[in-house]
């Protein structure tokens, strides 16, 4: 999705300068977390079809890791933010 | 009716209006002893070989399209039996085996074509990754041949030996892999099982698992709740969709994957050769157009079709592959939604739900497993055992770290 | 001969004649004609021969759904084949061959197979070529194989070049008929940034072929006027010959346009083609409307022709496609086709309407036939004659051309390119496209507005709209005025009854009617599984003109709405689109950029022999005179290090900087092996896992301040790594204080290594350096000789005392060269990749050959490095499952050859003495193998079951791709100075 994205911190620019890592809404658990928890984490993918909040970094720019929330259907692009700010509304 | 010499004569002397359908439109009954969700190349070979191999009789295959609608019908229609890990080379082998008899089995002509695959390999340390897998094909008893420069430059002299900006230096080939018809493969299946009694239910869209006391009693649908003793889920693109309604936690991401023919053109490529310095294969249909891809475009996604950035850079692989590409015009362009799992590797497998058994984690490399998905699939439904050459497809692999991570990739399906 | 330039008229130059070629005969055109008109204003009817049954066929249509006059443009490796010759702009010396042919166009073997038609109907590949099983691959496929395809691609490399560009506007406006005009000329005077493209070569659309007047000019004249004024204008770009063929998301189109496939010799300093990915805020979609084929026996005759086409050829380009024209039409395009063509002076032979009345003025004097159809037509490889039929009585109408209309169909391709489906209009019997959101407007014929008057009306109103929308005010305007113009409404006609010969619905893959009903017949109704089991809609035209008659035709026969049957899905490339100029700029050398290290020009000086490593390319070997192969050079050099010592250009490797209060909590997170209390000035190794437990990258990072580390990545990793460390920096511990910054390219880096590493290096180094001073794993800054400032590593990768001394890239040159000049003395030697994996093997080192993402600390030797303290790190959690630490796995273990002479290979698989090969015998694989000259045989790592019990066992390395078996013995894997008393030296 997304031929352009609109990075926070560069403005709108083509795809190819990032590259994608995966479900954001994931958080690393606490290291004394469950076995289950922690394959969960690891491994277990709600994947829904519709809105989902993804990991991409703008590796050709700024270098931030960055939360693109979209829509895995119809591919709009709702939000971008930087990922640390997030996490750090999240409480990590 | 069966195809034979005389029925072709018989029904072209009169016309060709005395063919009977290749399949009934049947009404879904209140029960099957077996119901397949997904009426894919994966869903209709489960259901034939229940029937046939397995003695099951009532069985439906529920289908929210057309039969083949989904990856079956949009694919690259490579098969080919060449992987390293033990997981996985005796489960692919398998399946060649079953394509190698699979036309005078269900009596339609999928049109397999063993014309052969070949791996190029560009630097040393790729070189030895293939001979590692060559020797593991050849422990499983599937011959394998590790070309040089020269023999490749004899054999595909249009590859871009001059100024390759990775040099090719050889190959990997096996003599058995090819292609066949993707849609015949589906409908060859389809008309096989439908012949053996499986009712194939089209434009029947599953919209909940009814389960009772722990266990799974039938799917509301868009015709309505349909009981069955077990379901089996072969919705790959949409194993996430259909298994959260049984409330299943999956390996799972839907990735789309993209893939384009050319204009028809007179013989050119004979082999399917893949680029070893990044993902692009191509081969050529018996039609004439250049079948070929690479890789996915990177994103969760569940539309089908992709991006222009990912377009380009595939042709870019292309002419750098083979430069002579460059004035071939490229026709159409398609996507298709992978299951990708964390390990790039399949699960046909049970689940924590007794009755409920499930097939998916393809990637994009289900065509050529479809026969022995079908197989071992319905072996593991029918017999409610796992078949020896997919013991290794379990979906638990990953919480009790037994991955067969063939790139080595690790957890995150992208990279796979 | 029948076709024939008309004495005056149409848009070409008559005053720039233009030579050119087909299938060798020379011919002449005009400037401003395409390949067909210049074709059929020769009389060159017949153009090519169908997909199957190798069938005449002429040309159909005069844009870009041409499904029969395709031809290959060009010669050897500057050919074009399956070009459509109705969209190819005519040059000097253009040279066109016809294709899929045997010996010639006018005498094709291959047309035999239209007397086997009847064994060749749909699906037929399906049901047959299965007896005997052997034969398929033997003898059916190769025919069938042989029979396929159209043009020939010769596969040379292409001499053309090609590039790609970035375009950014307000409006992108496809296609620049009388909507698109309109809307870019209200868009242009409001402000708006415009671009207008459009695939001809020639801006205008349908209004270059019109005959009606636009305010008070004729249709020609108004539009040059507004081209006029939209040249004035600098915020509109004009893109002819430029073909929109993708919509992606965000708005962003792709189209190519076509730079110099219009001159005999391109300049090289342009490319023929150019890639445009066209950011819009908004587009407007003025594609017009494909006129619809009719579906009536012997349609395919070559001089049978869309009705649209024919008066286009006439007005536009002066060719009257026949001297005696039929007309057969359902609707009042084909009277406007009539009217048109006898202004001309061509003889009308009759109009054949299949309505039973309508209020359509035919010519003076012309026959109209209604409820009628044509129900074959005569000739070979021209028409020279219609059969009519009405009420049952048949009639035979002379005539060397039929003219057909359809009805129309709005072109809209790009709006359902995302997955929206065409709607079905039962008032405009065609579908349309849905409402796809305001990124993408539909306007003009495109959206079921045929009439001249509606169209330049609906562009410009759709481009106040989106003006407004895009906060720009607009002037007020009034729509220009027509006269002259006909109804072009239609009544729907999906097959023309009674055919005495195949009616065909796709021309080009030779689908007919009753292939679409054996389809429905055996189950395969729905329009994808018509499609795939017939192959209508799968040709070059990609269903352009046969989509929907199969629609028409698959609803009527089922007696259902065609709104029921449906489209095929629309997708990307509206029309074909060559690799070359998809690919641009990047391929051959240039597919992917080269990284030199800062040495390089040092290596090449030394005689290096270079071997690409990623993007870098390194030092394969230094060859020196006498030596002829690569093993010569490489145990030359790995034994002058055992002995004396070398120098290695280690720059490539990943240099990451970082920095922090928190640095050390960071890197003690995210390696396996403790890193909280290692102190300044001191080097470790250090193991990072994935959160799954495998080994992800390996190398040292050094202390060089409290708060500052230097750590080195494999070189494959080293952009991996940096991601890996700023996700987990900014999304695991976003309040970790930490930094980083590579510093690969700043840095060049050199290892020495050897017994007299110290002596030359101390030559060179202020600082002392002796074992005591700095010992092995000290790391910090140096002075060199000079007051350079220097960053000095004691690490080893090949097992001697060695070095890495890292010096400012500009400088590393200067330095290597130093301490080439320093050791002389000391039988210094540059040695390269080879050397080092031959060093590093000896030595027992593993690299990525060992890890491969596949592999625990543990299985390589390391298990005992992993912090069973540490409250946490990257993959703790996952390294204790079950599999990850079962007994059976594969642990990294030494092999030499019992025989020393025999030879091991990377890649070789493992079993027991006597085992019978199979995957479940399977006992590992060898990871690196080399020849030792320092132990003179074959040496290997390899992965095997359950490995470090099994020191001094023998198994047999299986080499079947090699045909080798050898009998090795198992050992621990460091070969050279298990002690590391060299090392420490």
């Amino acid at each position: 999705m997304a031929s352009l994205i609109h990075c926070p911190h560069c403005g709108v620019r083509p795809k190819e300068e990032f590259s994608i890592r995966g479900d954001a809404s994931l958080i690393r658990p606490d290291p004394e977390a469950s076995d289950e928890a922690w394959n969960d984490y690891v491994h277990i993918r709600s994947n829904p079809r519709g809105r989902y909040r993804e990991h991409w970094q703008h590796v050709a720019g700024c270098r931030r890791w960055l939360v693109v929330e979209r829509d895995t259907f119809t591919h709009e692009v709702f939000a971008v933010t930087d990922a640390a700010s997030s996490a750090r509304e999240a409480g990590r | 009716m069966r195809y034979s010499a005389f029925s072709i004569v018989k029904n072209a002397l009169t016309g060709n209006v005395n063919w009977t359908p290749a399949w009934r439109q049947p009404e879904p009954k209140p029960f099957y002893d077996v119901i397949i969700v997904g009426g894919g190349g994966h869903g209709l070979a489960t259901a034939y070989y229940l029937a046939k191999e397995f003695g099951l009789k009532n069985i439906a295959v529920l289908e929210k399209g057309y039969l083949g609608s989904g990856n079956v019908g949009r694919n690259t229609t490579i098969v080919r039996s060449n992987y390293m890990l033990p997981g996985n080379e005796p489960f692919y082998e398998f399946s060649m085996k079953l394509w190698e008899g699979m036309e005078q089995d269900l009596n339609y002509n999928a049109m397999l074509s063993q014309r052969g695959i070949i791996n190029l390999y560009h630097n040393d340390g790729q070189r030895d990754a293939y001979i590692r897998r060559g020797n593991a094909m050849w422990m499983e008893g599937v011959p394998a041949e590790l070309l040089d420069r020269a023999a490749l430059k004899k054999m595909l002299p249009f590859l871009n030996f001059d100024h390759a900006r990775f040099p090719i230096m050889g190959g990997l080939l096996q003599k058995r892999g090819g292609t066949a018809r993707h849609d015949a493969v589906a409908w060859g299946y389809a008309r096989a099982a439908d012949r053996l009694g499986v009712d194939l239910i089209q434009n029947c869209e599953v919209a909940g698992i009814r389960r009772e006391n722990g266990v799974v009693t039938g799917v509301e649908t868009s015709r309505g709740f349909i009981g069955c003793g077990k379901l089996g889920l072969a919705a790959a693109g949409n194993t996430s969709r259909v298994g959260e309604m049984a409330d299943l936690k999956l390996p799972i991401e839907s990735h789309v994957l993209q893939a384009f023919v050319t204009e028809g053109l007179k013989p050119a490529i004979d082999h399917v050769i893949t680029y070893g310095a990044g993902h692009f294969y191509i081969s050529q249909s018996d039609k004439g157009g250049l079948v070929f891809g690479a890789e996915i475009d990177g994103y969760n996604s569940y539309a089908q079709r992709g991006n222009l950035a990912t377009v380009e850079h595939v042709m870019e692989e292309g002419v750098t592959m083979i430069p002579g590409l460059s004035r071939v015009r490229v026709l159409r362009s398609w996507g298709g939604v992978m299951d990708m799992s964390m390990d790039g590797s399949p699960i046909i497998s049970h689940t924590p739900i007794d009755n409920l058994y499930l097939n998916c984690g393809w990637c994009y490399g289900g065509f050529k497993a479809t026969p022995a998905s079908g197989w071992c699939f319905a072996h593991l439904i029918a017999k409610n055992e796992t078949h020896p050459v997919a013991r290794f497809l379990r979906l638990d692999r990953f919480e009790r770290g037994y991955p067969i991570d063939e790139h080595g990739a690790g957890p995150q399906p992208n990279l796979h | 001969m029948t076709a024939y330039r008309l004495a005056s008229g149409g848009l070409i130059d008559r005053s720039a004649p233009l030579d050119f070629r087909f299938d060798g005969r020379n011919l002449t055109g005009f400037s401003g004609d395409t390949l067909a008109s210049a074709l059929l204003a020769n009389d060159q009817l017949l153009v090519g021969r169908s997909f199957k049954y190798h069938r005449p066929r002429g040309i159909v249509t005069a844009g870009p759904s041409e499904p029969n006059a395709l031809v290959t443009i060009g010669k050897g490796a500057d050919s074009d084949p399956n070009t459509k010759a109705t969209v190819a702009e005519l040059y000097s010396g253009l040279d066109a061959h016809s294709q899929n042919r045997f010996p010639s166009l006018k005498y094709d073997f291959g047309a035999v197979n239209g007397l086997l038609s009847p064994f060749l109907g749909a699906g037929f590949y399906y049901k047959t070529f299965m007896w005997p099983a052997a034969f398929w691959e033997k003898v059916y496929e190769p025919i069938i194989r042989k029979a396929a395809g159209l043009g020939r691609a010769v596969l040379e490399r292409d001499p053309q070049a090609y590039e790609k560009c970035w375009a950014h506007c307000d409006l992108l406006v496809i296609g620049s008929g009388p909507t698109g005009l309109m809307a870019a000329l209200t868009a242009g005077r409001a402000g708006l940034r415009v671009i207008l493209a459009d695939e001809d070569f020639r801006l205008g659309g349908s209004l270059l072929g019109e005959t009606a007047r636009v305010n008070d000019a004729s249709a020609q004249d108004f539009t040059e006027t507004v081209l006029a004024e939209l040249r004035s204008l600098p915020n509109v770009t004009m893109m002819p010959r430029t073909t929109v063929f993708g919509w992606y998301d965000d708005n962003v189109f792709g189209a190519v346009e076509r730079v110099q496939k219009h001159v005999a010799l391109p300049q090289a300093k342009l490319p023929v083609e150019r890639l445009w990915r066209i950011a819009a805020k908004r587009a407007l979609l003025a594609t017009g409307a494909e006129e619809r084929p009719l579906v009536f026996g012997g349609n395919d005759r070559p001089g049978v022709i869309m009705a649209g086409a024919m008066r286009t050829y006439a007005n536009r380009f002066g060719v009257a496609a026949g001297k005696s024209v039929a007309i057969f039409t359902n609707g009042s395009a084909g009277y406007r086709t009539a009217a048109d063509l006898a202004a001309h002076g061509v003889e009308i032979a009759a109009i054949i309407d299949s309505r039973a009345e309508g209020a359509d003025v035919a010519p003076d004097g012309v026959r109209v036939i209604r409820s009628a159809s044509v129900i074959d037509t005569k000739g070979r490889q021209r028409v020279c004659g219609a059969v009519v039929e009405r009420s049952g009585f048949e009639q035979t109408i002379a005539c060397d051309a039929i003219a057909m209309s359809g009805g129309w169909n709005p072109v809209i391709h790009l709006a359902c390119q995302r997955g929206a489906k065409a709607i079905w209009s039962e008032d405009l019997k065609t579908f349309l496209a849905p409402d796809v959101g305001n990124g993408l407007v539909v306007a003009g014929a495109a959206a079921g507005r045929y009439t001249l008057a509606g169209c330049l009306k609906d562009g410009a109103e759709k481009a106040v709209v989106i003006a407004a929308d895009l906060g720009f005010s607009t002037v007020s305007h009034t729509a220009p005025a027509v006269e002259g113009e006909i109804d072009p409404s239609f009544t729907a006609l999906w097959y023309s009854p009674g055919a005495k010969a195949k009616a065909f619905v796709d021309f080009q893959n030779d689908v007919h009617v009753k292939d679409i009903g054996l389809a429905l017949r055996e189950g395969f109704g729905h329009v994808e599984h018509a499609k795939r089991y017939t192959t209508n809609g799968m040709a070059t035209d990609q269903g352009k003109l046969s989509g929907i008659n199969a629609t028409g035709l698959l609803a009527a026969m089922q007696g259902i709405s065609p709104a029921d049957v449906g489209t095929t899905t629309f997708r990307p490339f509206y029309t074909p689109v060559a690799f070359g100029a998809l690919a641009g700029t990047s391929r051959d050398e240039h597919a992917a950029p080269v990284r030199k290290s800062p040495l390089h020009g040092w290596a090449q000086r030394n005689g290096a022999v270079f071997v690409d490593s990623g993007l870098w390319f390194r030092p394969a070997y230094f060859s020196r005179g006498g030596e002829k192969t690569w093993r010569e050079s490489t145990d030359r050099e790995v034994r002058n290090i055992r002995e004396n010592a070398g120098l290695c250009d280690v720059s490539t490797l990943g240099k990451i900087e970082v920095f922090g209060p928190d640095a050390a909590e960071f890197l003690n997170r995210l390696y396996c092996n403790p890193f909280l209390k290692l102190p300044v000035g001191k080097a470790r190794y250090g193991l990072m896992l994935r959160e799954d437990g495998m080994v992800y990258d390996d190398g040292t990072t050094s202390r060089l301040s409290h708060e500052h580390f230097v750590m080195t990545t494999t070189t494959a990793l080293a952009g991996g790594v940096m991601s890996h460390m700023e996700y987990c920096a900014q999304v695991h511990w976003p309040d970790l204080k930490v930094r980083f910054c590579s510093s690969t390219d700043q840095w060049a880096q050199m290892a020495i290594a050897g017994p007299k590493a110290r002596l030359v290096l101390q030559a060179l180094v202020e600082d002392d350096i002796s074992d005591a001073a700095f010992p092995f794993l000290a790391a910090g800054a140096v002075t060199l000789r000079g007051g350079l400032k220097a960053r000095l590593f004691r690490i080893s990768f090949s097992g001697e005392l060695a070095y890495e001394l890292a010096v400012p890239a500009g400088l590393g040159e200067a330095v290597a060269d130093a301490v080439m000049e320093e050791g002389m003395a000391h039988g210094i030697c540059a040695y390269g990749l080879e050397a080092l994996n031959v060093l590093r093997i000896e030595k027992g080192h593993v690299t990525h050959a060992e890890f491969a993402g596949r592999v625990t600390p543990d299985d390589a030797g390391f298990g005992r490095m992993v912090s069973a303290q540490k409250p946490d790190f990257i993959g703790k959690r996952l390294s204790t499952r079950y599999g990850l630490t079962a007994a059976d796995r594969m642990q990294m273990v030494g092999l030499k050859p019992v025989e020393p002479d025999q030879h091991i290979r990377a890649g070789a698989h493992l079993l027991r003495e006597g085992a019978k090969p199979s995957t479940l015998n399977d006992q590992g694989y060898v990871s690196s193998a080399c020849f030792s000259p320092t132990l003179g045989h074959d040496i290997a790592l390899a992965f095997l079951k359950s490995g470090r019990e099994r020191y001094g066992e023998r198994v047999v390395v299986w080499d079947k791709l090699a045909g080798a078996e050898v009998v090795a013995e198992i050992c621990n894997p460091v070969f050279v100075d298990p002690g590391n008393t060299k090392l420490n030296s």
